[in-house]
């Protein structure tokens, strides 16, 4: 409709500005072509910078600095935390994250399925603040009572349940932030996931059920092989939101400095950009370019991860198209 | 990803097939697999039963637990085999949907619950100038908030908007374009603390150390902002026909005249919904406005000096530094993040909306 | 209704009338005392902004002194930016701030740094406006109260002790129904003053114990082990939550949980401000500055049994000569205002702090007597 009213008037006006129309398209041309490319310079801007300002933490007078002032001995615990926490909210996330998917695109009533969709986006909308208070106030308390004393009892034959290290009484432990970030990164998982379910051809799922498959069958046999790269992508992508995640992890991780595997305890290792939040506010000088560097190393993991992530959803979109 | 795209599973079909094929040999379709949550939900609570309290967490999880296990064990009984392998596939997938609202329900709850004890005209008509102890408010938050806000949305949208142009009206597909296309994704994965980061180190460069200020902030966002921005919106100019602009061409309309009022107005209704999300997605960030704006007590309207208070940070700075009675802190904490869902919640009615108003009718 | 009153002076001053509807304080009459003692002496023609930065330990002091002198002089503004003290002394060397709060005075390379940015050449003088207590709070179900010795709170945070029914503990606590429970030593996670003065309460106090020095931020040089809290409130909510627990926070914000004695020569004290208070007057002041520079070496050391020995003590940093009379005046009055005896009710309201001794008051008035303009 629309179109159909504005193209006459489009006529008018250009029949009597043929050179405005040149010179309009050229300032369009450029001025979008400079909106790309600005994001080129923004990118090596964002690294340039994080560069220049965290260099002094290699080069200054390290001694000013707590510890033993080695960069490599500040950021490594740090670079396990971040990676550590992220990988067990995915772990729990992902499979949930398929199967809701597989609810909202598969098995939910049209009308439910569209209400569903809103509300896991939505779910993906709450501040993390939010998420961090409520972790901190009613998902900690819950998990110290009952989750961990079972876990430990029944599964301290697994090393990362069980340690001679106590369980963490007030709950703010690895294990806690792993389903805080879990549930973050849950609607990311799903909403991509749910996209390309979505997407499987209807003649591959009908032929299915033709053939006599249940429901079930169907979705192993055409939805889920057509929907792999999708899923594994919108893996990564949520990966990489848990490993930038903040305020959660700062507000509700009983952190310590070293490796620690045991996720119940209160000896965790802090992940990188909960660090930055917490020293920040009180840091001066040298410190904060230190912290500045590790923002940079952050940079540089979900780079990769983003990366990787990318390659999978392009390879993996290809095949199923052709 | 975002409401503009259809989440209607349009499997009408499918769906009808498979009733169709579970009517057929169900024994169990329809009340008997209710009956089967019943009799779980029951036996949870008898998991707690004789120890006399509730215990809410055990109740959950014995009952989706023994929801599994009983529809496999029952359907293998009652039904062949294959049937009984879909019939576990549905319970898991009900399973992990009633997982997820747990988490949901308990957050909106509790953010509701102890948000409500300063849901007050106080709260959004007074800042925390001159307050001690309990009273005051988050008004300079709430201010601070739709400053920064703004200002990023001012950034970000022609930002993002011009560069989804140029990759699908004038880029051919060619390397620029593509490496573009690639720096957005990247730009996408940028934690919110590096952007921060970022900002602060570009702020400092230009002002001494130490500087916060609204714009900082701003800055920091739009970081956040603009690849939402540039991806929603490419998608949905990707989606407008090519003969709308061949039509156009043929008229013997510029082509910027063309992209301006035909392929536009045509996506105007899922780029309006995409810019909404978007703006929700950061108008909640904390990290990177905690290290660049910083906090304050007064309603600061410039955004160009000083530290600003927003609604993420003074909720955050509220729980973490609680003056006396901590507990009034606490509630203005609780209050501030009850009103940051709530925008989040507004917008997103918003986009839903938008999108239902502008969606073009001959397009469907 | 009176409290109500006095909570909405300060709002009216930003002109929200509208909100005088009410309803802003159901969170009850903790209010009017908290304003209560906060008047300021009204300074004649006295106006302007007056822009300090430092220590967050302060901000919540802070809020209460910026309500009472501008209440009593309502053309100043006086601005305070919690960035941190180290933050707060290099923005005030810089010339970015007319004064700064530190948690730690003026070390000796930026007193010499201070000559340079202040007129004059006497440099800047270190002022111990902010003590607060920190008390140490347990988590024992069915023990209210504990009595600890440094080497043994030493030992406990160290993890040299690490079970409630240690003998160490027994020992001090005849009456006490002590658990065989694992003891959960709870620490800040972020880099605080509190944490400082806590370690250097333990290396003064019991040396062999607590081998770690004062440290600002526990994971770095500390010993390790124990709970992480963000924050105060971090702290307050782990040990709340965990039986067990023991930690160290601001007085004031411990909430409901007892709190240990502490062992001052041979007898035990319960932290009161009053008791914090007196550190200041317990401890010498350092040599080698100029003679009105109040930095304090401060002695935890102490046998006086009216002294409760752990508390942060915090400062204000001003020029002894600044270039114009504005700001002269402005430090002058403001300083005084907070050393006063109003100006400490008025922290002790707002922030729980212990209010220095009159004595103490009436040097510092001394020293600030001395601030002048160049020329």
């Amino acid at each position: 409709m629309t179109t159909l009213e504005s193209a006459p008037q489009q006529q008018d006006d250009s029949s009597f500005g043929e050179p405005v129309g040149k010179v309009g398209d050229k300032v369009f041309h450029g001025l979008s072509f400079g909106a790309a490319a600005l994001i080129l310079v923004v990118l090596a801007a964002v690294a340039l910078f994080l560069f220049a300002e965290g260099l002094p933490a290699f080069t200054g007078d390290t001694s000013e600095l707590d510890g033993d002032g080695s960069f490599l001995s500040y950021v490594g615990p740090l670079i396990f935390g971040t990676i550590y926490i992220a990988c067990i909210a995915l772990l729990l996330a992902t499979p949930v994250a398929i199967a809701v998917a597989l609810y909202i695109s598969h098995y939910a009533p049209r009308k439910l399925a569209q209400t569903l969709g809103y509300f896991i986006d939505l779910l993906a909308a709450i501040p993390s603040v939010v998420y961090g208070l409520w972790g901190i106030s009613v998902l900690a308390p819950i998990m110290s009572r009952s989750v961990f004393p079972w876990l430990r009892d029944n599964l301290g034959f697994i090393p990362i349940f069980g340690s001679d290290v106590a369980i963490a009484a007030s709950g703010r432990s690895t294990f806690t932030v792993g389903v805080v970030l879990a549930v973050m990164v849950l609607p990311i998982i799903t909403a991509i996931s749910r996209e390309v379910f979505l997407q499987t051809p209807r003649l591959h799922e009908e032929a299915s059920l033709a053939l006599g498959s249940t429901r079930w069958e169907m979705i192993r046999q055409a939805v889920l092989p057509y929907g792999r790269s999708g899923v594994i992508s919108g893996a990564m992508l949520g990966l990489g939101r848990a490993l930038g995640e903040t305020m959660a992890v700062a507000i509700i991780l009983s952190p310590a400095k070293g490796y620690f595997w045991d996720v119940l305890t209160t000896q965790n290792s802090n992940s990188i950009a909960a660090n930055i939040a917490l020293q920040f506010p009180e840091s001066s000088g040298l410190e904060v370019n230190r912290l500045i560097a590790t923002g940079l190393v952050l940079f540089l993991i979900t780079f990769g991860v983003n990366s990787i992530a990318r390659r999978v959803a392009n390879t993996g979109f290809s095949g199923a198209d052709g | 990803m975002s409401l503009t795209e259809s989440q209607t599973p349009e499997s009408g079909p499918v769906d009808d097939l498979v009733m169709r094929d579970s009517m057929k040999s169900g024994s169990l379709a329809g009340r008997p697999m209710l009956m089967i949550f019943g009799g779980a939900v029951v036996l949870g609570a008898l998991s707690w039963l004789p120890f006399g309290s509730v215990n809410w967490a055990r109740w959950v999880m014995v009952t989706l637990v023994s929801y599994l296990v009983l529809t496999l064990v029952i359907s293998r009984v009652v039904e062949t085999p294959r049937q009984a392998t879909d019939r576990f596939a549905t319970a898991v997938m009900n399973t992990a949907f009633l997982l997820v609202l747990l988490p949901l329900v308990s957050v909106l709850w509790t953010v509701i619950e102890r948000g409500s004890n300063r849901f007050d005209w106080a709260f959004y008509s007074q800042s925390m100038r001159g307050v001690i102890g309990a009273g005051g408010g988050g008004y300079h938050a709430i201010v601070g908030t739709l400053i920064v806000t703004v200002l990023t949305a001012v950034i970000a949208v022609p930002f993002g908007l011009f560069t989804a142009i140029y990759l699908v009206e004038y880029a051919q597909g060619g390397r620029f374009s593509k490496m573009v296309t690639g720096l957005v994704d990247v730009m996408t994965g940028i934690p919110s603390i590096v952007a921060g980061l970022f900002a602060y180190a570009l702020f400092v460069l230009l002002d001494g150390p130490g500087h916060r200020s609204g714009i900082a902030g701003a800055v920091a966002l739009t970081l956040l902002m603009t690849p939402v921005v540039v991806r929603t919106s490419e998608e949905m100019l990707r989606l407008v026909p090519n003969e709308l602009r061949e039509a156009s061409y043929a008229l013997g309309v510029p082509r910027w005249k063309t992209i301006v009022k035909v392929v536009l107005p045509t996506a105007i209704a899922g780029i309006l919904t995409g810019i909404v999300l978007a703006i929700a997605r950061v108008i909640g960030e904390t990290a990177p406005l905690l290290v660049t704006v910083g906090i304050t007590t007064d309603v600061n309207k410039n955004p160009f000096s000083g530290r600003m208070a927003t609604l993420p940070v003074f909720s955050y700075n509220s729980y973490k530094f609680p003056t006396l009675p901590p507990d009034a802190s606490i509630d203005r904490a609780w209050a501030a993040a009850l009103t940051l869902v709530l925008i989040v919640v507004i917008l997103f009615t918003i986009a839903r909306i938008l999108s239902s108003i502008l969606k073009p009718k001959g397009l469907r | 209704m009176n409290s109500k009153r006095r909570i909405l002076t300060g709002v009216l001053a930003l002109s929200f009338a509208a909100a005088a509807c009410g309803g802003s304080d159901d969170a009850g009459g903790t209010g009017g005392d908290t304003t209560g003692g906060g008047g300021a002496e009204t300074v004649d023609g006295l106006a302007g902004t007056l822009v300090g930065g430092g220590a967050s330990s302060q901000a919540a002091a802070m809020q209460g002194w910026q309500v009472g002198f501008q209440q009593a002089n309502p053309d100043v503004t006086v601005e305070y930016d919690p960035i941190g003290s180290g933050g707060g002394r290099e923005q005030f060397l810089a010339g970015g701030s007319t004064f700064a709060g530190s948690d730690a005075f003026l070390k000796d390379d930026e007193f010499e740094t201070s000559k340079e940015r202040c007129a004059g050449d006497g440099g800047a003088i270190n002022l111990p406006h902010y003590v607060s207590p920190i008390a140490i709070p347990f988590n024992l179900s069915g023990v209210d109260s504990l009595n600890l010795t440094p080497e043994v709170i030493g030992g406990i945070f160290a993890n040299q002790i690490s079970n409630w029914s240690d003998p160490a503990i027994a020992d001090l606590n005849p009456d006490a129904q002590l658990p065989d429970l694992a003891i959960n030593p709870v620490h800040r996670s972020d880099e605080s003053g509190t944490t400082e003065n806590f370690t250097d309460y333990m290396s003064q106090t019991a040396p062999d114990a607590w081998t770690f020095g004062a440290i600002e931020l526990w994971d770095d040089d500390g010993p390790g082990g124990g709970e992480g809290g963000q924050g105060t409130s971090g702290v307050v909510s782990a040990v709340a939550a965990g039986e067990g627990s023991i930690g160290y926070a601001d007085a004031s914000q411990i909430g409901d949980l007892p709190a240990a004695s502490v062992g001052v020569g041979g007898e035990f004290v319960d932290f009161s401000p009053e008791a914090a208070g007196r550190i200041v007057d317990a401890s010498v002041r350092l040599e080698g500055r100029n003679d009105y520079d109040f930095a304090i070496e401060v002695n935890r050391t102490t046998d006086d049994a009216t002294v409760y020995p752990i508390a942060l003590v915090s400062y204000h940093i001003v020029c002894l000569q600044y270039e114009t009379q504005q700001e002269v005046d402005l430090v002058k009055a403001f300083m005084t205002y907070i050393g006063s005896e109003a100006g400490q009710a008025a922290s002790a309201a707002s922030a729980g702090s212990a209010p220095i001794s009159e004595e103490v008051s009436a040097e510092i008035l001394v020293s600030l007597e001395q601030i002048t303009v160049a020329g």
